[in-house]
């Protein structure tokens, strides 16, 4: 039978969704510009970070009273975060303020390359899942790392594919595909995707889902780039469940090699 | 939480008091409350978490939690972020 994105589900956390691009709401210009570009994309899951009120400047309007609570599912993350603890006070102060119990858990170990702080990002993702939380975590490309979170209960594991920010794309497609092999939960790649082919290389490989901040919001034209995220994301979904070929160094013909006429 | 032995003394002698919020030193005309001190902020109450002294107090105990003087508040809100 043929397969077909329409009867294609992402199963997480305990709710369902069509899409399979989740995409961040950070670096926009404006709030109607990130509305146009979460629009594009197609995306049910959008990230959010955590930070003080203005007590100054009460006029700025909310980030949420542009964002559709009945169409998206907000994710808070836990950015800038560079312990457990921090990061464990952060999800709850989003629990509190989202009324949500999913959060997208960082522990930076490093200012320079934002890379996760593994054995703090195992602790905190034990305490906030035995706390009730649906717990998302940012991790690196160590499958001995994701399979620890996923027996820590990580409703999904979230390998980078390059710094964040850094647009490189996947750059250890072999460990990606070994920590699909490792792990049961989902696998969403975190982290690095610069421009379409990086997000259909991850879906290629058979991820469940790609997250994106700085992909988009950062193109020169962000609405255009969430466009061409959501068929990035497709194309690799159809691309995997079609099944690709096999690679071969030498070339096979396409035409008959009968009834050629001389 | 420690209340000065009288509550007419308190009033008498502190009809402001200072919150350290979001690590700002900030006087308000005295509130009781959560709810009154947001209210003294002009912070639109939804989508808000606020924490007292280290501890998060939940939506439905805004108006029955005691702020003092000298307490220290975070506010915090959900901002763009990825």
């Amino acid at each position: 039978m043929t397969y077909s994105l329409a009867d294609d589900s992402l199963a997480l956390g305990g709710r369902t969704f069509r899409s399979r691009l989740f995409i961040g709401t950070g670096k926009y210009s404006s709030f109607t510009l990130m509305r146009e570009a979460l629009e594009a994309s197609g995306a049910e899951v959008v990230t959010v970070a955590v930070r003080r009120v203005n007590l100054s400047d009460r006029s700025k309007e909310s980030l949420l009273d542009y964002i559709d609570r009945d169409r998206f599912t907000i994710l808070p993350n836990t950015a800038g975060c560079y312990t457990a603890e921090e990061a464990i006070r952060a999800a709850n102060l989003g629990r509190e303020a989202g009324l949500s119990d999913w959060v997208k858990l960082e522990v930076i170990g490093d200012e320079k390359t934002l890379f996760p702080d593994t054995e703090a990002l195992l602790a905190a993702t034990r305490v906030l899942v035995r706390d009730g939380f649906v717990v998302l975590p940012y991790t690196n490309d160590d499958p001995i790392v994701a399979r620890k979170l996923q027996d820590a209960g990580a409703a999904a594991v979230m390998p980078l594919g390059a710094p964040i920010g850094s647009g490189m794309g996947i750059q250890n497609r072999a460990n990606i595909r070994i920590i699909l092999e490792t792990v049961s939960v989902p696998v969403i790649i975190d982290a690095g995707v610069g421009t379409a082919s990086d997000a259909t290389i991850a879906m290629e490989l058979g991820c469940h889902a790609v997250l994106m901040n700085t992909g988009i919001a950062g193109a020169d034209d962000p609405v255009a780039m969430a466009a061409a995220m959501k068929r990035a994301v497709e194309a690799g979904r159809l691309a995997y469940k079609a099944g690709r070929i096999p690679k071969r160094l030498y070339a096979t013909a396409s035409s008959p090699l009968q009834g050629i006429s001389r | 939480m420690i209340w000065p032995r009288s509550s007419r003394y308190y009033c008498v002698v502190k009809d402001h008091l200072t919150l350290v919020i979001n690590g700002e030193n900030r006087t308000l005309p005295a509130v009781s409350n959560v709810l009154e001190m947001l209210s003294q902020l002009g912070i639109a109450p939804d989508r808000i978490a606020v924490e007292l002294n280290g501890r998060i107090v939940r939506r439905r105990d805004w108006a029955v939690t005691a702020v003092s003087d000298r307490d220290k508040v975070e506010i915090v809100q959900f901002v763009g972020g990825g």
